[in-house]
């Protein structure tokens, strides 16, 4: 039983990482209607700046998370502005090819400037606390506390202030958000901005229990698409819920079916979703 | 000058240029690159069926190249199969599985059908990664047979093999050539021009869309298969994701949608990349933004970019001559 509150805890903690990286996906679906495949390198960019910032300015653990995900927010926006948005109107072939050059460049970026290797991470938070009974390193349940505090923050954003009621709108009906007046540039480079953030924090976040290397977003990214199809396309509560699933489903299959394919069971349960239905779970309207 | 520059001299003469050109060059690092240049040639045709035809973007091409690579590996390996038979089965194999994979995938659209095909090739380059006492794991297969015997002719010779993977991919390029120029070819564009539309003046979509994904496949199988026999060592590498992201590039730098534009791109691309050595590691530094750009400016390519060069001068001839022919008319009828 032990085992399995302690895998359930693990689930959690992959599960809040999966979900930050498909919150900001599913939101930039929203503007682009196109899965933005470059998001898993912003992912990686975002590890690097924090491991940067700490190893060689010293900083603070919290201080580079929040150096991280600024720069990578504004990566988000640089490539908002200078290439998907000169592609708006244009089919999703060539919107998704371009993610894919974003991609390619960023992950040879990272190679060239950081080489190969694997870094480790090292947080002020690696000792291990004792949390009704079971055994966990801080670290993990920093990630989840984080997690739900940035989810939070985005809730009240998204709800409460009119930029973020603009973004939603935006996501709801293209044509109707420009008939109210909604300045679609702002909206869609703040919604690119808001999605790097949360994938660097993400990365930052999730670092120290795993590794740094050039392509640790592309494992990452293809579970987070897995999650927004299970959550349907834009949907933020979809998204929160497909995240956590797959990351206690991951844990639990590792432990009681196999670690080896662990990584397979995202990709199946995809297929077997959209073989059952192939416009995604919970899919609003027709696609 | 009518007919010198026409399609079929040309490529006649590529043909020459390529069949002479081992007569002339004996160079063995070059015959090495070019052959590996038509193998990757024929995947990129497949490619180009369904993402330029078609216009679905299949992210699972990698795994096909791979399915055909470990089925001519494995049964020459391990089923100790003779190599035809071996490269027939594999190839059989990898339709198969393409026309299975079809069946389901091609329900979901647009974005939908790249992360299914996303998800297929993950599975896919797991399985070979995992599935250790079938497919060796990380280790990969070793010893995969050469090309075996036809009659009086042997493969073992570089010569040789570069003439194989030629006749393969003339074969190849000559079927892409009759489907295009067929009412099939029409139905795929058809299809990738609006779908509705096509609907509507009774075009099938499921079934030449499955034909489509289905022969796809079996070029990936096919230059799968050649490259194991080829390279003589596979490992599950070939299944990545950034396999089929570097056969999109190729596809996009020749052109999207053309018929000379996989052969153009995958020369193109792979011979900058060797003669950029010292950049192989970080060659995505510069061919992402090239992506990127072509997306922007140029979306059909190279081929495609030019085609459109050439149409543009032939219409501003035409129109030149109308009017001269206008003011000859009006000089007549004024004198």
């Amino acid at each position: 039983m032990e085992l399995l509150f302690q895998q359930i805890f693990n689930g959690l903690t992959i599960g809040s990482v999966y979900t930050l990286v498909a919150l900001g996906l599913t939101l930039v679906f929203g503007i682009l209607h196109v899965p933005n495949f470059a998001h898993g390198a912003f992912y990686m960019v975002g590890a690097y700046i924090t491991l940067m910032m700490m190893v060689g300015f010293g900083f603070n653990y919290w201080v580079a998370i929040i150096a991280s995900v600024a720069v990578v927010a504004l990566l988000g926006v640089v490539t908002q502005q200078l290439i998907f948005k000169k592609l708006e109107g244009a089919d999703g072939m060539r919107m998704m090819v371009a993610a894919i050059g974003i991609l390619l460049f960023l992950e040879a970026f990272g190679q060239f400037m950081w080489g190969t290797e694997y870094y480790r991470m090292d947080t002020p938070y690696s000792s291990v606390v004792n949390l009704f009974g079971l055994t966990v390193t801080l670290q993990r349940l920093l990630i989840i506390i984080a997690a739900i505090i940035l989810m939070l923050a985005l809730h009240f954003f998204l709800t409460k202030t009119m930029i973020g009621a603009a973004i939603i709108a935006m996501a709801q009906n293209r044509e109707g958000a420009f008939l109210v007046g909604i300045n679609a540039n702002q909206v869609a480079w703040l919604t690119f901005a808001i999605a790097g953030g949360l994938a660097a924090a993400a990365a930052s976040l999730a670092s120290p229990i795993n590794l740094v290397f050039p392509t640790m977003g592309n494992l990452v990214i293809m579970k987070a698409f897995v999650i927004i199809i299970i959550g349907g396309m834009g949907s933020i509560p979809g998204a929160i819920i497909g995240g956590y699933l797959l990351g206690l489903t991951e844990s639990i299959g590792a432990t009681y079916i196999s670690s080896d394919y662990k990584d397979v069971i995202a990709f199946l349960l995809l297929v077997v979703i959209l073989t059952a239905k192939p416009t995604g779970l919970f899919t609003k309207g027709v696609q | 000058m009518p007919n010198v520059l026409s399609k079929r001299t040309m490529m006649i003469m590529l043909t020459a240029v390529a069949i002479l050109f081992p007569l002339v060059f004996k160079n063995m690092y070059l015959l090495q690159l070019l052959t590996l240049v038509f193998i990757w040639s024929i995947a990129v045709y497949g490619f180009n069926i369904i993402s330029g035809y078609v216009g679905y973007l299949s992210l699972a091409h990698a795994g096909f190249f791979a399915i055909g690579a470990y089925g001519v590996g494995l049964l020459t390996t391990k089923a100790e199969l003779p190599y035809w038979i071996s490269l027939f089965l594999a190839v059989i194999i990898t339709a198969l599985a393409g026309a299975l994979v079809g069946v389901i995938a091609l329900r979901t659209k647009s974005h939908f059908f790249a992360i299914y095909t996303m998800c297929v090739g993950v599975i896919i380059y797991l399985l070979i990664d995992k599935w250790d006492s079938l497919t060796g794991g990380v280790r990969g297969l070793i010893g995969i047979s050469p090309p075996g015997n036809i009659g009086p002719i042997t493969f073992d010779s570089l010569t040789s093999q570069y003439y194989l993977a030629l006749s393969f991919l003339i074969l190849t390029i000559f079927i892409c050539y009759r489907i295009v120029h067929s009412l099939l070819g029409r139905t795929f564009i058809a299809i990738r021009n609006s779908e509705e539309l096509a609907k509507t003046i009774g075009i099938s979509i499921m079934k030449n869309q499955l034909l489509a994904f289905t022969l796809s496949a079996l070029f990936a199988g096919l230059s799968g298969a050649l490259y194991a026999s080829f390279i003589r060592f596979i490992g599950p590498q070939i299944s990545a994701i950034t396999v089929t992201f570097e056969m999109l590039m190729y596809l996009l730098v020749g052109g999207i949608g053309t018929l000379a534009g996989p052969l153009v791109g995958t020369l193109i691309v792979i011979s900058l990349t060797q003669s950029l050595q010292f950049l192989e590691e970080y060659r995505m530094l510069i061919f992402g933004p090239v992506v990127v750009l072509l997306v922007l400016y140029y979306p059909r390519g190279i081929t495609g970019s030019i085609e459109t060069f050439i149409r543009k001068r032939k219409l501003q001839k035409v129109n030149l001559r109308k009017e001269e022919h206008e003011v000859k008319r009006d000089v007549g009828e004024a004198g």
